[in-house]
């Protein structure tokens, strides 16, 4: 496990309904993230074990976080955080532990 | 035992209903892709059981699903609609300053009428993309989007979208809202303008190469350089391939709609739904009305048999209107009420094949030996 350093770290996560359909999974994954736990790394690994998400959760083309999605994690908004910026070290550490999971969630005012 | 399947995609996924040839009893499967907007669904021509879905929501973008057992099964194929060549440009937005290109949705599936694993996919922004590979892997036919009045093009109400192709390949003929209709005779590298003849009040200037907002086209396969088209306002005919548009409205109560079909025998009998304006969208005085005219336009007849009488302010979008091809031909329309339509009878009598779904996107029709 990793909170920001080498390694590797097994992150819980949660998926909408909507995504767990697509991807044919009940309840929460798990996702392998190397190195650095950043935001693009835990979705760029979450999209490698499940390429059905792809251009789901990020824009094809920009590599952006669509409009109506958000990234939560330890009661804390992550969504606008930089992608390849460190998460917070305690989120980091949370995450990294299993003890809690990162959220992808469909936001109130989309669809 | 010969089979009718219809496809409706609707507000909140996709249906499937059956009937034999009698088209008397319907059985309704669905939802499919529950909670998703299914724009368009439709059976490949050279093998019905394969069925191609565009399955959108604004939270989590566009799939394309696809199905080899007739809608048994379906496993989504690939969605990377990607604008080739780099930086794609800017079209104008509706404040007419310019906009870059941002791919938002598919709004139109047309599988290739001869090969198997080609399917073509009208998107918006504004381009147009081909699949050899059952849609696996799309690649933009550029030819379109980089033509040189693209930069002057605007979105019509719904987004600057291709929500008509027609193949006749190498022939392809596409409509943009709001650019106009174009046609490439090779295959997609290089496109046409053909909107000569097309009057539009709602631009500056009335009889533009390109800005109008074509509804839909249809032609018949048979004659395939005759067009009927809905615009946002008139119904026109061509039979020069585009070249040349004339006004068909005639005794219409207004000429303002959606959708327009062509009768599968009888290359000059077409159907539309008049709705009663551009800020109206329900049919004049509540009363659901499909027009037929057995003349190529002009002539038309009102057939309300079985279609409500009063008090309906539905609306029939573009891709809502199908028909079969069974010798008593099919005439099928799904509305924004969740009703979908059936005549048996070449449109002199209807009845709803099913009442209740989420309003209707689209209607396409199978028939199954």
């Amino acid at each position: 496990m990793n909170g920001g350093t080498g390694g590797r770290a097994e992150v819980r996560v949660v998926l909408p309904a909507h995504l767990r359909t697509l991807a044919r999974v009940h309840g929460e994954v798990v996702v392998s993230v190397p190195g650095c736990l950043t935001q693009r790394a835990l979705l760029d690994a979450l999209e490698s074990d499940f390429p059905v998400l792809g251009g789901t959760i990020r824009d094809r083309q920009t590599g952006k976080r669509r409009a109506f999605v958000r990234f939560y994690a330890c009661e804390q908004d992550l969504s606008n955080n930089t992608p390849d910026a460190p998460l917070p070290p305690s989120v980091a550490a949370a995450l990294a532990s299993g003890a809690e999971p990162f959220l992808v969630v469909g936001a109130m005012a989309g669809g | 035992m010969t089979q009718v399947r219809v496809l409706a995609g609707t507000r909140k996924g996709a249906f499937m209903l059956t009937s034999d040839e009698k088209r008397e009893k319907w059985s309704v499967s669905g939802p499919y892709f529950g909670g998703w907007e299914i724009y368009h669904l439709k059976g490949s021509p050279v093998n019905p059981n394969r069925i191609y879905a565009s399955q959108n929501t604004g939270w989590f973008g566009q799939l394309i699903q696809r199905s080899d057992d007739g809608g048994l099964s379906w496993q989504p194929v690939g969605n990377d609609f990607s604008y080739a060549g780099g930086d794609p440009g800017t079209h104008l937005w509706y404040d007419g300053t310019p906009r870059p290109w941002e791919f938002k949705r598919i709004w139109h599936l047309e599988p290739s009428r001869t090969e198997a694993e080609t399917v073509y996919a009208g998107g918006e922004d504004a381009a147009l993309y081909k699949s050899v590979d059952g849609g696996v892997t799309w690649t933009e036919l550029t030819g379109l989007r980089k033509h040189a009045s693209a930069p002057q093009w605007q979105p019509g109400a719904g987004g600057l979208c291709v929500h008509t192709v027609i193949l006749q390949e190498p022939r392809i003929y596409v409509a943009i809202s709001a650019a106009g209709t174009f046609r490439s005779d090779d295959g997609g590298e290089t496109w046409l303008p053909i909107n000569h003849g097309l009057v539009s009040d709602g631009i500056p200037d009335t009889d533009a190469e390109v800005g109008h907002c074509v509804h839909h086209v249809e032609a018949h396969p048979t004659r395939p350089d005759t067009l009927f088209m809905q615009k946002h306002w008139d119904v026109m005919r061509s039979d020069d391939a585009g070249a040349n548009w004339t006004e068909i409205s005639g005794n219409l109560p207004t000429d303002f709609g959606f959708p327009i079909a062509v009768h599968p025998h009888e290359p000059d009998t077409i159907y539309v739904v008049p709705i009663t304006s551009d800020s109206l969208h329900y049919p004049p005085d509540g009363r659901l009305r499909v027009w037929r005219s057995r003349t190529g336009g002009n002539q038309w007849d009102e057939l309300s048999a079985g279609l409500p009488e009063r008090d309906c302010y539905v609306n029939v979008y573009r891709d809502a209107m199908s028909v079969d091809t069974l010798g008593d031909a099919g005439i099928y329309f799904g509305t924004t009420g969740g009703q979908v339509y059936c005549s048996a009878d070449s449109g002199d009598s209807w009845a709803p094949i099913a009442r209740d779904l989420p309003a209707v996107l689209s209607v396409e029709v199978q028939v199954l030996p």
